[in-house]
């Protein structure tokens, strides 16, 4: 009984109360570890069909004949792809030519914590188009920056890095020519910022994006010119 | 103690100590989801499956457990059911957990469940214990709803927008019903509905025992 182990003082009453505390926590770990080798799989295809969805929203299945989420290269670059570990890049391809490059950056500067993004770039450098895969944005003001929520995000297609130069790649209120939403200016700013940011990974690494084998890890480069 | 008074559990944790409305207990979840009628609804029904978890263990272990490390193990048994609840939401319920997710860690701040177990659950057997973790998860799970639909038709002014994503991403709305002001508003008016609702009540007993009492003196 609870009673009698806490009338017990000294060293065998302290033990036996860790070692119940150790007992419960084993008892947790092993529970959560059931639970996690029991659902890992189908949270993986769950992910793997996330990002497909989104894929297949900014290219069409018939501009391609390869396995992107297959077909994988790893960029590292904390300044312009906003992650401070590699993450993978997705090359598409049809006959083995490249088609597009899809790349998967975050933007640190949104109102609340990360934006992650999922940038998909042709291969002559023009956006195919941007999705945002995870944000916490203000519902109701930033979470515009959704594809279900408004069009906003469909301003990034067509656009590259000369078109519309690099002063154009900002919201209208910092002279930019892309739209800010009323009562949230920050989102859409560090949205443009995080797929410019991209664009730029992009031009510098164009030719390893491509060329890399399959697996390997892009060599980390410095930005030709920081990013005022 | 032998024969449990569930009527008054079910009773107590819907209504009279509702934990959302009455107790103002859990309020991290309760504001931060209620954006919508479907948030609402699943992070109330995954509390109430965390709840029903932890108190049923915790009722199980209740004559192992020592007084002194009573809440590390509370908090250790709540936090291994949320997880674990987290895990089963992004295997089988990949859309709402991709909208809910950074919200359903945060049942483990939910005093509202560390209330029951400490208060209830630990000293109570197993079926009570399971019946007032369902109850409490009910009534809290209720409010969640309840809130979650009047921001959603406020603020966007439709319901169950999630399910329909192909329909119209209205933003005619009162913006301020989806913000944080809007849920402390929207918090405040079920609570002041809640006690209308039960003045009234109690209004009307004392009005019908008069009129019995009139018609026994005539």
């Amino acid at each position: 009984m609870a009673a009698e182990n806490a009338g017990k003082s000294g060293l065998a009453g302290a033990l036996g109360t860790a070692l119940i505390l150790g007992l419960a926590t084993a008892v947790a770990v092993g529970f959560l570890a059931l639970t996690h080798s029991s659902t890992a799989e189908r949270i993986a295809a769950n992910e793997r069909a996330f990002i497909l969805r989104n894929l297949d929203d900014l290219l069409p299945r018939s501009d391609y004949d390869n396995d992107p989420l297959a077909d994988i290269v790893y960029g590292f670059a904390p300044e312009l792809l906003g992650r401070d570990q590699a993450s993978a890049i997705w090359r598409v391809r049809r006959d083995g030519r490249p088609v597009a490059a899809v790349l998967q950056p975050i933007t640190p500067h949104g109102y609340s914590g990360d934006i992650a993004l999922l940038v998909a770039v042709a291969a002559d450098g023009t956006l195919l188009g941007v999705r945002v895969t995870s944000h916490r944005e203000t519902p109701g003001l930033g979470d515009a920056i959704e594809r279900r929520r408004s069009d906003w995000i469909l301003a990034f297609d067509g656009r590259s890095l000369g078109d519309p130069g690099s002063e154009g790649w900002a919201v209208r209120r910092d002279g930019g020519i892309f739209d800010e939403f009323t009562g949230a200016t920050v989102t859409p700013r560090a949205v443009v910022s995080g797929v410019h940011k991209a664009l730029q990974y992009f031009a510098l690494n164009e030719e390893q994006i491509f060329a890399a084998p399959t697996g390997s890890t892009l060599e980390p480069i410095r930005p030709a010119e920081p990013d005022p | 103690m032998s024969t449990h008074d569930y009527r008054q559990t079910f009773a107590d944790g819907l209504w009279h100590q509702n934990a959302g409305v009455v107790q103002l207990l859990g309020l991290c979840p309760l504001l931060a989801v209620t954006t919508s009628l479907i948030n609402g609804l699943t992070l109330g029904l995954a509390s109430t499956l965390v709840m029903l978890g932890a108190s049923v263990s915790v009722s199980l272990a209740r004559h192992h457990i020592p007084r002194e490390i009573r809440l590390p193990v509370f908090v250790l048994v709540i936090a291994a059911f949320v997880t674990a609840v987290d895990m089963l939401m992004s295997a089988y319920m990949d859309g709402l957990h991709r909208v809910l997710g950074i919200f359903v860690p945060l049942i483990v701040t939910n005093c509202a469940i560390i209330g029951r177990v400490e208060a209830f659950a630990s000293r109570q057997p197993v079926l009570p214990a399971a019946a007032d973790a369902v109850a409490t998860g009910l009534g809290f799970t209720a409010v969640l709803g309840s809130l979650g639909a009047l921001r959603e038709l406020i603020g966007f002014g439709r319901i169950l927008g999630e399910l329909n994503p192909a329909g119209p991403a209205s933003h005619g709305g009162l913006l301020i019903a989806i913000l944080p002001p809007g849920a402390f508003i929207g918090l405040a008016l079920l609570v002041a509905l809640k006690n209308y609702l039960d003045q009234r009540r109690a209004r009307g007993r004392e009005a019908s025992s008069a009129a019995i009492v009139e018609s026994g003196a005539a």
